[in-house]
Parts: structure tokens; sequence; C-alpha cells
């Protein structure tokens, strides 16, 4: 179907159920409960981050997971993405159509160029150079240092970009909507369905970001099955035979990088055009960190990985960011209260504020003891599971014989 | 013609700190083959060990003074620092005055102990996985130890003063036959440079004429070769970890009262002594250092007004800048040998 | 007129001279071997041949073009195929996947964008290497990842991927080196089938004297970095230069 192979169309529609029925499967406390406020992640804002990061990722696997290629500056590309569909909010109205078209464009510029010339380098070299781009990015975003040079502001620097009531919007008719809105279709208007003490939020910002992670999901699949995609993993199995069998690498690693760059300038402008605001903090290299942090928790060079990676993690900052020591407390309240305080005590460093612990911790400890990430470890846990059914149908078969 | 000069000294102290940070990313990479993306974070906790040096100096302990009162009319209770209870009132604050060079001697001993600790807990088991794993790991772990510090410190910057003789500048203009205060250079800075040059030296020359040094120069050489030598590797990669550690730390902590120290100096100075490891060719010792010293003067040129009024901020990006332009041009970096880094 | 002409070649290293003045010339449809001691230049040759190096001096024409200052896959694409020292293999694919990037490679040139198309769609590709797989007795492992197999099914794969490609010159960089001898024979049979099923123009860099003269119908031999004798092997063996050139190593 849709040109995959039954398995991975099984996939496919997988990940278009999850992504249509989130809003329910997220929010599976009441919301007055204590549990619900603390794990239910149904919310618009940050489903909007689950789909919008997820799509980031699966990008960046497209890049680091076919051709091992470890590119340690792609939230640039994000950033840009996200500054290009402000600018377009600010010139012409707040459709976010033409936002998200020319977001994808401009990273793909910005990644032609970067990747021209990191390319001309593997391995480590390959990390350092998009580190040191993306952190150039960086400094001239967070300086506004093109605005500068020409006497305006591009990037407004450490204010960040938004916009203002003065701005030329010169498509804006009358009556539209002041919010990123498809031809009408505010981002920000919801539908909340009340049941019980459950409620669920159906927003239209969610489900575009939804959906455009579903036909980047989609499209993945098709890449990764494509000739250009066996391609890709013949050059991280080796350049040597690659070039000797008449193939040349170079295009298509650059075709890699542009399209990968791709997917974080959508994601970029999708950020955008769910908030329109954006500031060079995005491009930081944490930031970058955090992408290939998501990617080899989820594992990568799969499918699915990267999404699943982009999920875990963003719900573990939201919940591990809202958890207090007195939230901490009320769990541990049945415990004698010496070891309630012990608890709360060792735990503290790792919640709220230490939610960047936390996730320098998961990065190191999926790093050396998953380094095929949440994937692998499905994988042993059904090849667990099979090896005991064949091993009882073998029992099975073989007993009456005897 | 001063003003050139003194551009030049300008970048010197900034430049040490990037060649001392490089020379031991590259000794690591040269003889263990890690990417250590956890370096910046060791001159991170160099620069910390001069704050809680400072932080026991201070140390006091509280006693009553009955031949003063306060405003209260009670007996004034006075914070007397140890070392000052110890050594005397003069002494006590010549040592708290010093704190910053004499943290060195704490330095020392920490650099080496969390250099070991690194090496045996966590970089040994990575010699053999790929270098991107290396970078990952690295990286959590300088994350991780970002945070802790902050956990302890605090995310603001920290104040470190220098001794108290070293505030000031010299007037280098005088010295060199320019006009008197022409070219005035702070002290410390000056100090700074000697004291890398120093460091620098004691490295070249420790591989130079010990046969440790021998071993470690023939690793980083060919390391296959050295292996199958039989000599006890593992011993000595541990000890080189250690060593580049020290001299992070080092650099770490004197460059204290430059710049405060906060939780994220590591990374900030991790990205641009990548960035002169790989201009000054991976692998390559001289390299680095030269590299180092290169891109702090251009910097300092780079934040001239008059350069700035042509271009603005230039200052900020002009490393990255000219790292893609050598790279497009000597792929291997100033002065990288072939082969190596180029599966 | 030979379909590889090799004229004047001069090659320094610092102030070795690697290779010397060296003229080749490889006859359409024979198979040439290119022996020598240690040291004597066979594998900056071969580098020259390939791209890999550029001499100081001399030509490289293949079929009437000019190879030198060429990427090995523009070299590739004008018909040189080339087996390596040991083997050179996508390890982390599998068996079938290997063979098929080269028939991509053949077809499509060095580079086209397939990014949305199924490789599961391209069915003459698919056969071709099926076919080739049948051919070297690979066909039941097609599905193996290639890194899993022995030494020999190695070679034997990398042989199938430079000939599924139809080259019209096969260079072997010492295809035996490092073999047990029941491997050796192995592969010298694999060879003589190709060249006996095909026809096609062989170039060997070998060491092994048993193996150049079970395949060989024109022998060079090198000494120093400079053409000794080209000859037949019946010529060659008792020829008292090359004896000459190999004293103290096995006798011929």
């Amino acid at each position: 179907m849709l040109g995959l192979n039954s398995r991975d169309f099984r996939l496919f529609l997988i990940v278009c159920a999850l992504c249509l029925f989130a809003p329910i499967i997220l929010n599976p406390f009441p919301v007055a409960s204590s549990l619900g406020e603390s794990f239910n992640a149904g919310y618009p804002a940050l489903m909007q981050r689950f789909v919008i990061f997820g799509l980031l990722v699966i990008g960046f696997n497209i890049l680091f997971g076919l051709t091992g290629y470890l590119s340690f500056g792609h939230a640039a590309f994000l950033g840009v993405g996200s500054f290009a569909a402000v600018w377009m909010f600010k010139l012409l109205s707040y459709n976010v159509v033409p936002a998200i078209i020319l977001s994808v464009i401009v990273a793909g510029l910005f990644s032609v160029v970067i990747g021209y010339v990191a390319l001309r380098r593997s391995g480590i070299y390959f990390s350092i150079l998009t580190l040191a781009f993306a952190q150039m990015m960086y400094s001239i975003a967070f300086s506004d240092l093109v605005g500068k040079l020409f006497g305006t502001i591009v990037t407004n620097g450490e204010t960040g970009l938004q916009v203002y009531n003065d701005d030329p919007q010169i498509l804006l008719g009358q009556g539209d909507p002041t919010v990123p809105h498809l031809f009408g279709l505010e981002m920000n208007s919801a539908y909340t369905w009340k049941i019980g003490g459950w409620e669920f939020v159906f927003q239209n910002g969610y489900y575009l970001s939804a959906l455009f992670m579903v036909l980047g999901f989609y499209l993945s699949i098709r890449i990764f099955r494509s000739p250009f995609g066996m391609m890709l993993r013949a050059i991280k199995s080796n350049q040597t035979r690659m070039s000797y069998t008449g193939l040349d690498t170079k295009p298509y690693m650059l075709a890699a990088f542009v399209i990968s760059g791709m997917y974080a300038g959508l994601a970029g402008g999708l950020l955008a055009a769910m908030d329109p605001l954006t500031g060079a903090e995005r491009m930081f290299w944490t930031a970058s960190g955090e992408i290939v942090v998501m990617a080899i928790l989820g594992g990568v060079g799969t499918l699915v990985g990267p999404v699943l990676g982009a999920g875990v993690i963003k719900y573990l900052e939201n919940i591990v960011s809202k958890i207090n020591d007195s939230i901490l407390h009320n769990w541990f309240a049945f415990m004698p209260d010496w070891m309630d305080n012990l608890l709360v005590t060792i735990i503290h460093p790792f919640i709220g504020k230490g939610w960047h612990l936390t996730l320098g911790l998961l990065f190191m400890a999926v790093v050396i003891f998953l380094p095929g990430g949440l994937m692998q470890l499905g994988e042993k846990f059904t090849a667990l599971f099979r090896r005991k059914k064949t091993d009882d149908a073998k029992t099975g078969a073989t007993n009456p014989a005897e | 013609m001063d003003a050139f000069i003194l551009q030049i000294l300008n970048g010197l102290d900034k430049g040490s700190a990037y060649a001392l940070i490089a020379l031991g990313l590259t000794l690591i990479f040269g003889t263990l083959g890690v990417v250590n993306f956890a370096h910046g974070a060791l001159f991170m906790i160099g620069a910390f060990c001069a704050v809680t040096m400072q932080r026991i100096l201070n140390l006091s302990s509280t006693v009553i003074d009955e031949t003063q009162k306060d405003f209260l009319g009670n007996p004034l209770k006075v914070e007397v620092p140890y070392v000052e209870s110890w050594f005397g009132e003069a002494a006590g604050a010549a040592i708290q005055d010093w704190s910053v060079p004499l943290s060195i001697l704490l330095v020392i001993p920490v650099m080496l102990l969390v250099g070991w600790a690194m090496e045996r807990g966590l970089i040994k088991h990575f010699y053999k996985r790929p270098h991107a794993d290396q970078i990952l790991v690295t990286f959590g772990l300088a994350i991780v130890i970002g945070e802790i510090i902050k956990a302890f410190f605090g995310a603001n910057p920290i104040q470190t003063p220098m001794p108290s003789a070293f505030i000031g500048t010299v007037d280098l203009g005088a010295w060199m036959g320019f006009d008197p205060g022409s070219v005035a250079y702070p002290t410390w800075r000056l100090i700074y440079f000697f004291f890398s040059a120093i460091i620098i030296a004691a490295v070249f020359a420790f591989l130079q004429f010990t046969t440790f040094g021998m071993v470690v120069r023939a690793g980083m050489a060919d390391r296959e070769t050295v292996g199958m030598l039989g000599i006890d590797i593992d011993r000595r990669f541990t000890l080189m970890f250690g060593l580049a550690a020290a001299v992070a730390g080092l650099a770490g902590a004197m460059y204290t009262p430059i710049l405060s120290p906060h939780y994220n100096i590591g990374m900030d100075f991790l990205v641009l002594s990548f960035v002169v490891v790989v201009v000054g060719g991976m692998g390559s010792l001289p390299g680095a250092v030269l590299a180092g010293f290169l891109l702090g003067i251009l910097q300092s040129f780079a934040s001239m007004n008059e350069v700035k009024a042509l271009i603005p901020g230039i200052d900020q990006i002009i490393i990255y800048l000219v790292a893609i332009i050598i790279l497009l041009t000597r792929p291997r970096g100033l002065m990288g040998r072939k082969g190596v880094m180029e599966e | 007129m030979g379909i590889l002409e090799v004229k004047g070649i001069n090659k320094r290293f610092g102030g070795l001279q690697a290779l010397g003045d060296v003229n080749l010339s490889v006859a359409e449809n024979t198979v040439h071997a290119i022996i020598g001691p240690n040291g004597a230049g066979k594998s900056t040759l071969l580098n020259v041949l390939v791209g890999k190096l550029i001499p100081d001096s001399g030509s490289v024409m293949f079929d009437g073009q000019s190879v030198l200052g060429r990427k090995p896959h523009e070299i590739n694409q004008m018909g040189i195929s080339r087996v390596f020292q040991t083997p050179e293999i996508f390890s982390d694919l599998s068996v079938f996947e290997n063979v098929m990037i080269p028939c991509f490679a053949k077809r499509d040139g060095a580079f086209r964008m397939h990014a949305i198309e199924s490789t599961h769609h391209e069915k003459d590709i698919a056969e071709q290497a099926m076919a080739i797989l049948e051919d070297v007795n690979m066909a039941d492992k097609r599905n193996m990842i290639a890194s899993a197999m022995s030494r020999g099914d190695k070679r034997r794969l990398e042989m199938a991927m430079c000939l599924v490609q139809d080259p019209r010159l096969l260079l072997l960089d010492e295809p035996t080196a490092g073999m047990a001898r029941a491997d050796t024979e192995n592969t010298i049979q694999l060879l003589k089938d190709i060249r006996a099923k095909r026809g096609i123009t062989m170039a060997i860099i070998e060491h092994d004297m048993n193996v150049v003269f079970s395949l060989a119908e024109r022998i060079t031999v090198l000494a120093q970095g400079t053409p000794l004798v080209e000859d037949t092997p019946e010529n060659i063996k008792g020829h008292p230069k090359v004896r000459e050139a190999y004293l103290g190593e096995a006798q011929v």
C-alpha cells in the first residue's frame, strides 16, 4: 500500500493512529488527579513538541542513521527555519503556508553551503566542522551581526524575533486572524472534549504539525527502502568500495545532508507557526546535542526510533521539570519519614531545574549500555519472548514422538 | 606599530588558554585515539578548584573580641580566618591574597585524580568503540560535570581576584622603546602567558627527554606497533590522561582572574579548542600550540574598534571563518599529518 | 595496441625512485600478470592505474582515453574494476545488496537520486544481481550480512561485485595474499572459470608464483621500479634475469 511493503505500511498506520489519538492516549488520568497533574502529556503545547521534534529527529536520522555522519550542529537549521518563518509573518501575514515553505527553502540553502564545506571531511572532522558552523551561526544570530552590518534588524539579537504591530504584513486583510493560521484556521484554537473527570484537547496546531510529521515519516520510509537509501548505507559501510564501484559519494552525502537540513527547517518553521517568536538560543550547541540524544535514545538507523526518542525525551523533560520536592513527599508518604526524606534528598538534584543533569546521565547511560537505543531494547525483548515461544512449540512437537 | 603589538599581546592570554586545552586534547587523541568532548569540563574543574581554594582559605572561626563593642553594646563577634589564626595576621592575609596561584597545589592532585577516575571508569571502555560513541559519551559527561558544578556553585560567574601585587599593568611600551604608556599590558595576563609557556615547554620536554615521553610519541606515530612491543600501554594511557587533565586544570585555574568562572565556561572553550585542534592539524602537538596562539591573536585583532567598525561582530566569528578557510585550502590543517583520522 | 597502454611512467617518493620509465601494454582478452620481488613497485603501479597516485611523468591510456587525474569512480565508469588485497565489500549490507549496488552504478552512473522508488521494484537490477550470485555459487547466501561470511566467500563476493559490471579490465591486487592453500586453489579456480565463461581482460599483481603461472598468459617482471622482461609464462620461467631479480627470494 502507498508503495510500502506490508510491514512498513503497518508501522506507518500505527504512527498515524498514534498521532491522531494522541490527545486521548496521552491523557490517561483525570485532570484533577495528582497522577494527571504529573503524568498527563496530552496538552497541545507538549504534543506539538512531540511531533515537531519527532520530525526533526526523523530528518537527522536520514543523515546520521544511514550514512553514519554525526552532525553536531543540526539545531542551526532548526533556528534558521524559525527565523525564516517569523519573517514571513512579519512581511506577509499570519498565514503559515508561506512561512513553512520559506523555512524549508532557507534551511535547504544553508545546508547546501554548510554541507558543501563540512562534507569535504569525514568522521570527527565533520562533527567538529558542523559544530563550528552552528556555533558561528548562533553567534551571528545572538548578536544580530547581519542586522548590524546592514544597519537593520534580522534576528533581533538577544531579544529574539517577533511580530510587531507596525510590521508591513502586506497580505494582512481586514478581519484576518492576528495569530498564525492556515487560511483562517487558527493554530491555537482547540476543541475540548470533557467526559467525566477527563479532558481531551484537540488543537489545530497540533494536528497540522502531526500531519507534517506523518508525511515526513512516510517520506523517510520511502528513502530508507529506496536505492538512494541503500547507497547511503553503503557509504556508511565502505567508502573505498563505493568509489571503486563507480559511485561518487559526495553528491549522495550532500543530498542526504540537505534533505535532513530541510527536515530541520520544516520543524523550525512549525515551531514558529505554533508560537510566532524565536531566538538564537534555539541554535545553541545544547539544542544540537539534544537532537543527537533523541536519535540515540530511540535507536539510530531505525524507522520509528527517532520519533520514539524525541517523544521520550520531551516527555521526560516535561515531567521531570514539573516534579518538585512536595510532589515527591506526596509519593513517598507511605514510607517512614526518614526514608521519605532520604529519598527526596537523593532525587532532589535530578528534578525540577536538575533536568539537564538527568539528561546528561541518561545520555551517558544510553551510549554505554544501550548503543542501539530503545528499539534495540525492544528487539531484545521480543527475541526473548519469541525464543521462549518457539522453545515451547518445539518441546510440544517433539514430546509426543518420543 | 605600538597598537599592533598591543593587539598581539592581547591575543596571547586567550591564545595561551586555547593552546593549553588543545594540547591536552591532542595528547589524548594522539595516544588514546579518543575524542574527548569533556576536556572543556576539565578546564572548568580546574577553574573551580581555584574558587574552592579561595573559599577554603576564607574559612573562618567566630571569635568574640571583648575589647570592642558592637552598636548594641554587646561584645563584637569577629570572623577570623583560620589561616590568620594559624600563621598570624599578616602572613594569613598574604596567603589569602595569593589564593589563585596557591590553588595550583590543589589543582594538580585533584586533576590527576579526576583524570585517573575518568580514564579508568569511562574512557577505557570506549577505546574500541566508534568515534561517534566517544564524542557522545564524553559530551554527556561534560553536561553532567557542568550541572554538578552548577548545583554546588550556582549559575552565576564567581569573581576570583588575583594577588594584589599583580593588579595593574606593565608598561611594555616604555620597555620596548615606544612612548611610555602606549603599550600598557595587564600584569596578570603577562603572568598567564609566561605560566602557559612554562607548562607547554614542560610538556614538550617531558615528551622529548623521558623514556615515558618517547613511548608516548612513538604511540602517537603508530599506535599498533607500540602495542605490539609489549609495553604496558594501559598504565601509561591512564597517566597520559591524568597529565592532559592536569594541563587543562592548570589552564583553567590560572585563567579565573581574567574570566570569572561559571558552569558553562568549559563548553565555550571546548568548541573553540576543537576548532584550534582542527586548524592546527589533528594529532600534531606543535600544530595545536601554534594554532592556539594564532587564533587567539587573530581574535584580538578582530576585536579592534577599527576592524569592528568595518565588519561588526567579526571578533565573534573570526575563528570559525579562519577554520573554514584553512580546512578548505589545507584539509589536514596547518601541521597535520597524512593518514590521521582519515577513515 | 592493447586496451591498457602505460608509457614512460616515473614516480618518485622523496629520494626513492618508486617507478622508473615503466612501459606496459595489456592486450584485450588476455590475463596479464605483473610480478616482482617485494618493493619492486607493483603496488605503486596499481595505484597509478586506478587514479590513487598521479605519476611525475608518463601516460596511462585506457582504450584511447587518459586515466591520469581521474577519480576512482570515474575510472570505474570507464570500465576498470578492481579487486583488493583484502576484500573490500559493504560489510553491513546483505550479500544481495552488495551486488545490487554495482548494478545501479553501471546503469545509472556515478550519481542519481532514486530516493522515492523502492529497491524491490527494480526487477532488471535484481535479475542481474541474482544471475551473478548464481554464477559464483552464492545464491543461497543472498540474505546473509556480508560481514558474517568466511574470507573465501568475501573474496568471491567482491569478484561478483566487479564482474556484474561487465568490466573491460579487471585489476586484481594480490587476490590470494594471506590465504590458506585451499582458499588459494579455490580462487584460482574461480578466476579460471570467469576467464573461460566471460573472457574478461585481467591484470593481476601477484607475489605467489603458483597463482601467476596457473593463470597468466603474459607476464611482466618488475624489479626496482622498472620492467625487466615481458614474455609468456613458459619463457619467463627459465629467464636468467628473472632468477637474478628473485635471488634470495623463494625459488621460481
